[in-house]
């Protein structure tokens, strides 16, 4: 079968941090697909087990290539599984748990998302595959983690962001235009927990080169959550109110302009200078009274809303490159357009040019890291759903090509 | 006591604030030894001030940010703009392992401290250096914050609801950018450990962000259409939001996937007559007509707790989670059981409750072991026992203000 090229970058070497890793990934959507594409992404490889025919579930979530759904199509399944091969398996036959146990025999690490009582049902828990793979690392990624209360209750990106307290968190830092708790945007606590499995995986295989041990990592997406509000949460858990009551004295923040928003954040008083100059010092900004710090934050809606006044009239780019040039540490407020425009990113060598069978040639997102010897990569575009079956089942494990048949026939692969 | 995961490793951490002080935190809970590198002109941030709790703290020792974010650390004092600074500055990456820094970039070649430099004197380092927009193009000297990392990432655009501003977020995009450059690390440590060979890391924190939402990304390359935020809204599923419960501000999120989920969800309302309505019949008419659906739901919500919801729905197997608020989440029993937060005892703080690392290692755990550093607290055992300096020379330096 033809496999997609990929234009690799311009730092490319054939050396990567993780060759010779290899990867077993059973999980859908993009928390463990995450975890296990920036594993790829650095040279490990990552075989992929999907449910025959349906496939992961991210296959079936926007975007799609001409906003036409199906299966080969999506960007989002296509983001989140570089580099990965893809084998189609039913864990729920006999045959389908046999083949499941003879690739954990041979992978380094496991990364499953599936709920504890299903693993273990399946005798396919860390217990029982420990015996055969003493050396296996198993990251098993959940709402609320391998044990607890709250073990076996089911929830969604949704449930968990709201169960981890960071959507409350979010209503408060625009208290008066948001009626209700929110979500962060698209799968973004997904992500957030396959970067923290990413983090414990590593670590997990780098005390393995002296301990010679496998171990499970039990991650909750919950706690994983609250680990990216961990200053705010913190201070809940000491009776103290959440540090939103600041906001009030915070000078500058978001502010609208003509074509869009800035956020302007000041670390001290030698960027309030910049801010000032930035706005071509006016008048009130002359007070002495702003010789002194402090009255910079304890007036800072007065300063705000002369700040509205002058940006209403200036464009986000403007602002952004002026602010900045004058030491005011300012950003815009992109738009996923202006970050495909941005020459920063492309200087960055940020998006690389990819090629799917499905997708065409198209650039994608790298990531946020450049190693200056072994550079991540995106060598392979996202798999067809198993179109690694062959290769895997035939050339690795041993099956021939009529037992492959006949286990598509029973619906195994 | 088991190994813990990075036992061995030691970081000279120039880091400051929270993106580069968050990275070596979780380093510091897999057990590396890190010694942070603060001068007393000028302290780590969060020993004086913080963005979102205002300015005000006037003793570097009674910050709880700082003690939350530097848990397990040492801290030394060395003015790295004295003259006789530079040489212990060596000293130190000699011995060390990882070197990580925050400042903007061009900073550390001016310190005379550039990787260039570093593999000299230790050729196996690894040093990764975290800035908002790394260290190429013409803009990489631009300054950043958590919430402008947000906000150019592309993150904030995304978050809140359509009819009202975007929504910056706050610290959590500096350690978003914390735990990638972790992570970043560790994949460096292990190819060192198996190669022997060091490399530089160059990290930019709106980058950490921007690739959190690839797929938004790929929306606008492939269709040409830019996302814009959405609430609590779903593509796909509904009903999917936040619905009233009994109490002030009390909410539960519910989210409905499967037909079978809508069918237990219904029963377990009491069948009510509008969810055998046409307009609610399939996943796509509930979808199109998800606004008066969540208006009937959380009519019947708001009779019950965000906790009594929760439990009848999740015992009919429907997803419902309390949308929990800061207080909420340390009372909360799961969360208890699991151990998701410790205490810490500061010799000036007095007793603080932190929060435990965000995994559960089987065979070596990662764990808190001790409050944050007070300013310079470990320069003897720093400057003495561990590079060997003698006494005579540490007292004529001490004097000569190069731990100033």
């Amino acid at each position: 079968m033809a496999r997609g090229y990929v234009i690799k970058r311009k730092e490319q070497t054939s050396k990567t941090a993780l060759a010779g890793v290899k990867v077993l990934e059973y999980a859908q959507l993009a928390a463990g697909p995450y975890c296990t594409k920036l594993l790829a992404d650095l040279g490990a490889e990552v075989i992929k087990i999907e449910p025959p025919r349906v496939g992961d579930e991210a296959r079936r979530r926007e975007p799609f290539l001409g906003d036409i759904p199906h299966p080969e199509r999506s960007g989002f399944f296509f983001y989140l599984n570089t580099n990965k091969l893809s084998i189609t398996l039913n864990i729920n036959t006999t045959t389908g748990r046999r083949i499941f146990r003879e690739l954990v025999k041979e992978c380094d690490i496991l990364v499953e998302d599936n709920p504890p009582r299903v693993m273990k049902d399946l005798s396919l828990d860390y217990g029982s595959l420990q015996i055969i793979n003493p050396r296996l690392i198993m990251t098993s990624i959940t709402p609320f983690g391998q044990y607890g209360p709250y073990r076996d209750y089911k929830a969604y990106h949704l449930n968990t962001y709201h169960g981890s307290g960071v959507a409350k968190i979010l209503a408060s830092i625009l208290p008066e235009e948001t009626p209700m708790p929110t979500k962060g945007p698209g799968f973004l606590g997904e992500y957030d927990s396959g970067l923290n499995a990413s983090t414990a995986t590593m670590a997990a295989l780098y005390t393995r080169l002296f301990t010679g041990r496998g171990q499970h990592i039990d991650i909750s997406k919950q706690e994983s959550l609250i680990a990216t509000e961990r200053v705010e949460i913190d201070m809940f858990g000491n009776n103290e109110r959440g540090s939103t009551v600041w906001l009030q004295y915070m000078a500058g923040g978001l502010q609208r302009c003509k074509d869009g928003y800035v956020m302007i954040t000041l670390g001290g008083k030698h960027h309030w200078d910049g801010l000032i100059k930035l706005l071509d010092n006016p008048d009130w900004a002359q007070d002495e009274k702003y010789e002194e710090e402090i009255n910079i934050y304890l007036h800072a809606q007065e300063i705000n809303k002369h700040i509205a006044e002058w940006m209403i009239n200036q464009t986000k780019e403007e602002v952004y490159h002026r602010a900045q040039a004058l030491n005011c540490p300012a950003g815009m407020v992109t738009t996923v357009e202006d970050l495909v425009a941005s020459e920063q990113l492309k200087a960055r060598g940020f998006f690389a040019d990819v090629e799917h069978p499905e997708l065409g040639k198209f650039k994608c997102p790298t990531a946020s890291y450049r190693f200056s010897e072994t550079p991540m990569r995106l060598e392979h575009p996202a798999p067809l759903l198993g179109e690694h079956n062959e290769e895997i089942l035939i050339k690795r494990l041993g099956y021939t090509p009529e037992e492959l048949a006949q286990m598509r026939g029973a619906g195994i692969i | 006591m088991s190994r813990l995961p990075l036992e061995g490793i030691r970081i000279a951490d120039f880091s400051w604030a929270w993106a580069g002080p968050y990275a070596t935190l979780l380093l510091a809970f897999m057990g590396a030894e890190v010694i942070k590198i603060e001068t007393s002109k000028r302290p780590d941030h969060t020993r004086l001030r913080a963005l979102s709790t205002g300015p005000g703290a006037t003793d570097p020792d009674l910050s709880p940010i700082f003690n939350d974010l530097n848990l397990n650390k040492m801290a030394i004092t060395l003015d790295l703009a004295h003259p006789k600074a530079l040489v212990l500055a060596k000293k130190m990456i000699n011995i060390s392992d990882v070197v990580i820094e925050n400042f903007r970039p061009g900073v550390m070649g001016r310190l005379g401290l550039e990787y260039d430099v570093l593999r000299q004197i230790k050729p196996d380092i690894v040093m990764l250096s975290s800035s908002s927009l790394g260290a190429e193009g013409a803009e990489s000297k631009y300054a950043g914050y958590a919430p402008i990392f947000a906000a150019h990432g592309g993150l904030a655009y995304l978050t809140g609801y359509p009819e009202a501003r975007p929504v910056p977020l706050m610290g959590s995009s500096d350690l978003r950018s914390a735990a990638t450059s972790a992570f970043a690390i560790l994949t460096a440590l292990y190819h060192r450990a198996r190669t022997g060979e060091g490399q530089h890391i160059d990290l930019s924190s709106v980058e950490t962000i921007s690739v959190l939402i690839g797929d938004a990304i790929l929306d606008y390359i492939m269709n040409s259409r830019v996302p814009i935020r959405k609430g609590n809204r779903d593509e796909i599923m509904a009903p999917h939001n936040c619905y009233p419960c009994k109490g002030e501000d009390k909410w539960v999120s519910i989210a409905i996937a499967t037909e079978d989920e809508w069918q237990s969800f219904c029963s377990a309302l009491g069948n009510p007559p509008w969810a055998g309505e046409e307009k609610f019949c399939d996943a796509y008419r509930r979808w199109q007509n998800q606004e008066e659906l969540d208006r009937l739901i959380g009519e019947w919500t708001s009779n019950y707790t965000h906790y009594e919801v929760m439990e009848m729905l999740q015992q009919v197997g429907v997803a419902a989670i309390p949308s929990f608020d800061g207080t909420e989440l340390f009372q909360n029993p799961h969360l208890k059981e699991r151990g998701f937060a410790t205490e810490v005892t500061h010799p000036k703080i007095g007793k603080r409750v932190v929060l435990a690392p965000p995994w559960k290692f089987s065979d070596t755990p990662a764990r808190v072991s001790r409050r944050g550093p007070l300013l310079g607290e470990h320069n003897e055992y720093i400057y003495g026992d561990l590079l060997g300096i003698p006494e005579a020379e540490i007292t004529q330096m001490e004097e000569e203000g190069v731990f100033y």
